[in-house]
């Protein structure tokens, strides 16, 4: 099949983007979206261009690296999966696909498709782990957890980090990613020991970073390849209420 | 509690925006209760707005004033405050904007909520100026069926209507952008406030839509009624004119 791509090229941080277009020919039905990518930059080594930059790792929907908007919706309009999940069966022959970066300020572009979300990692590093000493590994029915609530925080915690609900939110607002991240901790016994202090702190260095603020329009929760749900942005708005009248130290 | 936190974080202002806009909802309902009364004539209609001028020695009214200005003010500051962050957020444009749809709310009435905020701050400011603001001593009073003088507000509403059909069309068209925000408004409030939960969010987005239409709906039919419905809707009526009609219609009925 023939795909003709309108694809967003920038050669550095500063330097100037545009949408370049592309055209290829003999792509098959069963290959990647990112498989499709691969070829069309082996065409354009092939001619002597520069290829196009884009990021992936583990190609099975687990590690959030490849983000790429695709005909204006994160990781594309199949939904619940991420770039590396959509299959090129999903376009018709001689579609037109615009292929552009997730844009936000926090996340600038450091190449073509590429962006540096280590604004996330800043974020985590204000609370999004248990700093306790937990010591080895103890006998797991020390710790009674609900069947619910470890369903809850799984749910929460399959938040792969990816980014796609600042790149869909019409305020590139990262109250999912938060949400989530503070959620997940929420619902079992090792979370609750800094609980108000992480609320506090991950919400703080959210805003420090340059996001958004939420307007509740849920588009995150559609692009999420997790189907991560807007209840946990909910969430993180109660456990942020409860830490501003928490007393320190918890 | 942690005051160094108070500083308005996007979380504190989304609590913000949520209250007073929930407030400003509840007094939206009051609002249209009280409207309301204008169907069952002049008496009641101005008894109605004597009592809300003269109840707690008129400290209420006044009170009530203060509150809605500050939650007015509140509200519209951490919205304009919302929109700001947006831009900056993202300045880069996407070239192609499209929809993921499903569980997602986006809509337009989401994302013009500064857009038909602000055509609603240009509203309250006429709609204040047609009767808050009108002169009162010109309109003249009524005396109630209980000797009581009360400002003849309803003389007011019926000349302000039906002296102009575009001001009755301005309204209407208020109230349709009204509904618009409050379609997006009312759920996310609750969102807002995190008072919702993965199974009631459906169900509160359904209910916000729904109440945001039955109060602009309510509020869009009376001035247009006013306009339409002369006869019914009279400037000139006496205090007991529909008590009376009352009376003669119920005799004229028993004499068959």
């Amino acid at each position: 099949m023939k795909i003709n791509l309108k694809i967003w090229r920038q050669s550095g941080p500063d330097a100037p983007g545009r949408l370049v277009d592309y055209s290829i020919d003999g792509i098959d039905q069963s290959q990647s979206f990112l498989e499709m990518l691969d070829t069309l930059n082996e065409k354009i080594i092939k001619d002597g261009g520069e290829p196009v930059a884009f990021e992936s790792d583990c190609r099975e929907g687990i590690c959030g690296n490849c983000g790429l908007v695709i005909n204006g919706v994160a990781h594309g309009e199949k939904g619940a999966c991420t770039t590396c999940e959509v299959r090129m069966r999903s376009f018709q022959d001689g579609d037109t696909v615009t292929i552009e970066p997730f844009r936000a300020k926090a996340f600038p572009i450091i190449k073509d498709l590429v962006i540096n979300r280590s604004a996330f990692d800043r974020i985590m590093a204000k609370g999004g782990y248990v700093a306790v000493n937990t010591g080895s590994a103890q006998d797991a029915n020390l710790l009674p957890v609900h069947k619910d609530a470890a369903e809850a925080a799984m749910d929460s915690a399959a938040c792969i980090g990816c980014g796609a609900c600042v790149a869909a939110c019409p305020n590139a607002s990262a109250s999912l990613f938060v949400g989530a991240k503070i959620s997940q901790y929420t619902w079992l016994p090792q979370g609750q020991v800094e609980r108000s202090t992480r609320a506090l702190g991950m919400v703080k260095q959210m805003d420090a970073e340059g996001f958004g603020d939420c307007s509740n329009h849920a588009e995150c929760e559609a692009a999420c390849p997790k189907e991560i749900s807007i209840a946990n942005i909910s969430r993180m708005r109660r456990e942020y209420t409860k830490a501003l009248f928490a007393e320190q130290g918890s | 509690m942690n005051i160094s936190s108070l500083q308005p974080s996007s979380v504190l202002k989304k609590l913000l925006t949520g209250i007073t806009g929930l407030s400003l909802v509840l007094f939206l309902i009051a609002h249209l209760a009280g409207n309301l009364t204008m169907f069952a004539g002049p008496e009641v209609f101005n008894a109605y707005a004597r009592f809300l001028h003269h109840f707690m020695h008129g400290m209420f009214i006044r009170f009530a004033e203060f509150g809605l200005l500050a939650f007015f003010i509140v509200h519209i500051w951490s919205g304009i405050s919302v929109q700001l962050s947006k831009r900056k957020a993202r300045p880069s444009r996407y070239a192609y904007a499209g929809n993921a749809g499903g569980p997602s709310k986006k809509s337009l009435h989401s994302l013009n909520m500064a857009i038909s905020g602000g055509i609603i701050l240009l509203f309250v400011v006429v709609h204040l100026i047609n009767f808050k603001y009108a002169d009162h001593d010109a309109i003249g009073t009524m005396t109630l069926q209980d000797g009581t003088v009360a400002v003849n507000v309803y003389k007011l509403v019926v000349q302000t209507f039906q002296g102009s059909f575009l001001l009755v069309l301005f309204y209407m068209a208020a109230m349709a952008v009204l509904c618009s925000h409050l379609m997006h408004g009312i759920w996310s409030a609750f969102q807002s406030l995190g008072a919702t939960r993965p199974s009631t969010i459906p169900f509160l987005h359904a209910t916000g839509i729904a109440i945001a239409i039955a109060l602009a709906v309510g509020f869009f039919l009376l001035p247009l009624m006013v306009y339409l419905m002369r006869g019914t809707f009279d400037a000139d009526a006496l205090p007991a004119a529909h008590a009376e009609h009352a009376r003669n219609l119920l005799e004229s009925v028993i004499r068959g």
